[in-house]
């Protein structure tokens, strides 16, 4: 039943010059679901997340978005409808707080009253404080609330699809273990679909329903989390021992904590 | 005299509305069009690396001619282009003042708004214009609300700074017809009226003070989107135009217009020419500073009414002929000539302004010297001095060939040093000006030129086209024909040159005016 898919790979190829940065995937994001890409760096999982909203355009194969081929869909209103979180927040500093969060309903065209009571909702979704945010500019906000009204931004138009680029990878440890908690929360409260991009096996783990690993633009394996523990892959075995022997260790360190 | 009590303070600023609002109206009009071409072109070649290096290669040559000459430039480019539109639209436009400059300006402003709209426009961190595209911005509204904003520090500044260049070389744009707070900087250097070249520096450099904090009130105003404080800046620049338009825009533009040359005794004939006009009840206003090779076609093209030059030039310049003839007969053939242009020739003034040689009189006493004929003898004995292009003009060349002159040495000097130069002995001659005051005042004596050598420079009334058949200004102008002899004119001259409150070029005119009556 292809309208139950959220998002849909299909042999997806993308070059840039000599270099194939995204090499015949085919990957299924079933409405609801939470999915993680995880690989190192350079692996292309920016630019098959760029690929869904038409940030950039595949060489090959087809993305289809609720059903549709994206190439069939306006790539600006594809873009409006898709929430995206991007890797350093990519808030525009000369714009408060609430005219980032507000600016896709706005091109929308949106009324302005009811552009300012959905900025007060999405600030008390992501737990900012009114009063003391609306109006600042980002610069004046710290790293884990610049990324929380990234993710207000990325939800202001009720998109059902949220597209995350290592949304937290910047921050320390402490903030993004709440704030991917606290995303989480949404994502099941709002029912979206979310397809998280990270380096970090762990929090992959944490947050997704399944796991898609990439390596030198190949889809290497995709699965839960159990699934991907029984892979024969060397790479995935790899990449899951750090969480493994991170458990190991705070076991040894922490007895009888209950911290996980 | 103090320094502020000066009368010509006050001359200077009744002055004032006139050459300000014309300086504030082709400045402004050449920043505006400078911006409407420069700003979509940084945009358009924001992602374009090839079309935008040439462009600003483009920009930066223009930018190394120095403005006098890309202003003077314009002039005779705009009248090849009326030529042109009249041909074959039957389209005229004066190609006198105001377009070339506010053209050349316009060019000069574009460097800057170009550099500093590319800068800004590339210098944008490329994850905000993806997060723009993002969040569903069109490429339109990326520019608007993102790039345009962003870069609006960086472009601002282009922009101030290509206003207070536009205002500082609009002083410029004086030698092409267009008034300007130039006039006072050009008249106070040939008239030796430091007070005039003060006022015309200050008055600039003023105006553009202003301009650029007004400029910096509308950045301030955008970069914090507070409408209040960019309005204000808006506001103050149009207060600033509307104020330069009321005083101007009354006054008649009907009345005759003398032009002259950038030297004082233009000055001085232009006010004298002026005033016998407003004598004879005809309104009449001078437009002085105007470049030499400007003036004559502007004459032609009736944007000036009537003015003094000088035979030689002419004979020279227009009529393109190297033959010399006696002083009567050239000015009849050029009488001849310049009315097939339908110029009008009305008279000779009665004094020469011709390259000349010159000595101490004593000195020439006791050489025995009286012509040049007898200065060949000691040529190769004596130092000449001549001012800056006078070794490379034809008369240079004849002189040596009639007379065969050759000089110990040869050397260049401004024209002001020249005389004091020779009545101190540092040179033995000079190739002077025959109506120079300095002559007198030094004792000096110009030497005959038995060969002829040296063609005539008859200071000439010319009339322009529009002006062929008009009675009325020929007999208010009779009284000058004929009526200026060279001393007269020497010791005007002289006068001009001083630097106090008699000395300007009016106070000039009207004790000139004096000695013709008598
Ligand atoms: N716009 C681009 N032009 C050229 N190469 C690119 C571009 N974007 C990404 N790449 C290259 O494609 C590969 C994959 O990049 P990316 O998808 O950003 O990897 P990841 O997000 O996994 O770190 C990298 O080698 C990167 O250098
Ligand atoms: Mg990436």
């Amino acid at each position: 039943m292809p309208s139950k898919l959220a998002i849909s790979y299909h042999k997806v190829t993308k070059r840039f010059g000599s270099l194939t940065a995204v090499g015949d995937v085919s990957l299924d994001i079933a409405e609801g679901e939470f999915v993680a890409v995880v690989g190192g760096s350079g692996s292309g999982k920016t630019t098959l997340l760029r690929l869904a909203n038409r940030l950039i355009e595949a060489d090959g194969g087809t993305i289809t978005v609720e059903g549709e081929d994206v190439q069939n869909v306006d790539p600006v209103a594809l873009r409006r409808r898709i929430g995206y979180v991007f890797q350093s927040g990519g808030l525009f500093p000369h714009l408060s707080v609430a005219d980032n969060i507000g600016i896709t309903p706005k091109l929308l065209g949106e009324p302005a009253a009811a552009i300012v009571t959905r900025v007060d909702e999405l600030l008390e979704l992501v737990q900012l404080d009114r009063a003391a945010h609306r109006d600042r500019l980002p610069e004046a906000l710290s790293g884990g609330q610049r990324q929380r009204v990234g993710v207000a931004r990325a939800l202001a138009a009720r998109p059902r699809i949220v597209l995350m680029d290592e949304p937290f990878g910047a921050l320390d440890p402490l903030t993004r273990d709440a704030l991917g908690d606290d995303y989480r929360t949404l994502h099941r409260k709002l029912g979206l679909t979310t397809v998280m991009i990270t380096h970090d096996m762990t929090e992959a783990i944490l947050l997704a329903d399944r796991i898609a690993v990439m390596r030198s633009g190949k889809l290497l394996a995709q699965g839960t989390p159990a699934e991907l523990s029984n892979s024969s892959d060397g790479y995935v075995l790899e990449l899951l021992r750090t969480p493994r022997r991170q458990v190991e260790r705070l076991n040894t360190l922490l007895p009888q904590s209950g911290a996980a | 005299m103090s320094l502020f009590t000066d009368p010509r303070w006050g001359e200077a600023l009744a002055h004032l509305p006139d050459y300000l609002g014309n300086h504030v109206r082709v400045s402004l009009a050449a920043l505006a069009l400078g911006l409407a071409v420069s700003l979509p072109l940084a945009i358009l070649t924001r992602n374009r690396p090839a079309p935008r290096g040439i462009l600003l290669a483009f920009a930066s040559i223009v930018q190394t001619v120095p403005g006098l000459a890309l202003l003077a430039l314009f002039y005779p480019l705009l009248l090849l282009a009326a030529s042109v539109t009249l041909a074959w639209f039957g389209l005229s436009f004066s190609a006198f003042g105001f377009l070339p400059a506010m053209l050349a300006l316009a060019l000069y402003s574009m460097l800057p708004v170009l550099r500093n709209g590319i800068t800004g426009l590339n210098g944008i961190d490329p994850a905000l214009i993806e997060a723009a595209k993002g969040v569903g911005m069109t490429a339109r509204q990326s520019l608007l609300m993102v790039e345009l904003p962003l870069a609006l520090p960086v472009m601002m500044a282009g922009i101030r700074t290509a206003a207070v260049w536009v205002i500082g070389t609009a002083t410029l744009s004086t030698p092409i017809g267009q008034t300007s707070l130039g006039n006072y900087i050009f008249a106070g250097l040939q008239t030796q009226n430091w007070v005039f070249v003060l006022f015309g520096c200050l008055a600039s450099a003023l105006l553009a003070l202003a301009v650029d904090q007004l400029l910096g009130l509308i950045e301030g105003g955008l970069r914090q989107r507070n409408r209040a404080r960019a309005g204000l800046g808006a506001v103050g620049i149009a207060a600033l135009v509307a104020a330069t338009l009321v005083p101007t825009m009354g006054r008649s533009s009907s009345g005759y217009v003398v032009g002259a040359k950038t030297f004082a005794e233009q000055y001085v004939l232009s006010a004298l020419t002026r005033d016998r006009l407003q004598a004879a009840g005809l309104s009449a206003s001078a437009r002085s500073g105007l470049g030499s090779s400007v003036i004559f076609e502007a004459l032609k093209a009736g944007d000036i009414d009537l003015y003094i030059d000088y035979s030689g030039t002419l004979w020279t310049n227009q009529l393109h002929r190297s033959d010399i003839k006696p002083r009567a007969e050239l000015v009849a053939e050029l009488k001849t000539a310049l009315a097939k242009d339908n110029i009008t020739l009305l008279g000779e003034l009665g004094f020469e302004n011709a390259y000349a040689l010159v000595m101490p009189k004593k000195r020439a006493e006791a050489l025995g010297i009286r012509t040049i004929a007898d200065l060949s003898a000691h040529a190769s004995t004596l130092s000449i001095a001549g001012d800056y292009e006078f070794f490379s003009r034809p008369e240079w060349a004849a002189l040596q060939k009639a007379y065969g002159l050759q000089f110990r040495a040869q050397r260049q000097m401004q024209p002001d040093f020249m005389y004091a130069a020779v009545a101190s002995g540092e040179v033995d001659v000079i190739a002077g000006y025959t109506s120079d005051g300095l002559i007198a005042k030094y004792d000096l004596v110009t030497l005959d030129d038995p060969k002829h050598a040296i063609p005539p420079y008859d200071a000439i009334l010319l009339l322009a086209p529009k002006r062929a058949g008009d009675e009325r200004l020929k007999t208010a102008l009779q009284p000058l024909l004929g009526k200026i002899d060279i001393a007269t004119m020497r010791e005007a001259n002289l006068r001009a040159s001083g630097n106090d409150a008699n000395s300007s070029p009016d106070a000039v005119a009207r004790w000139l005016w004096g000695k013709i009556k008598q």
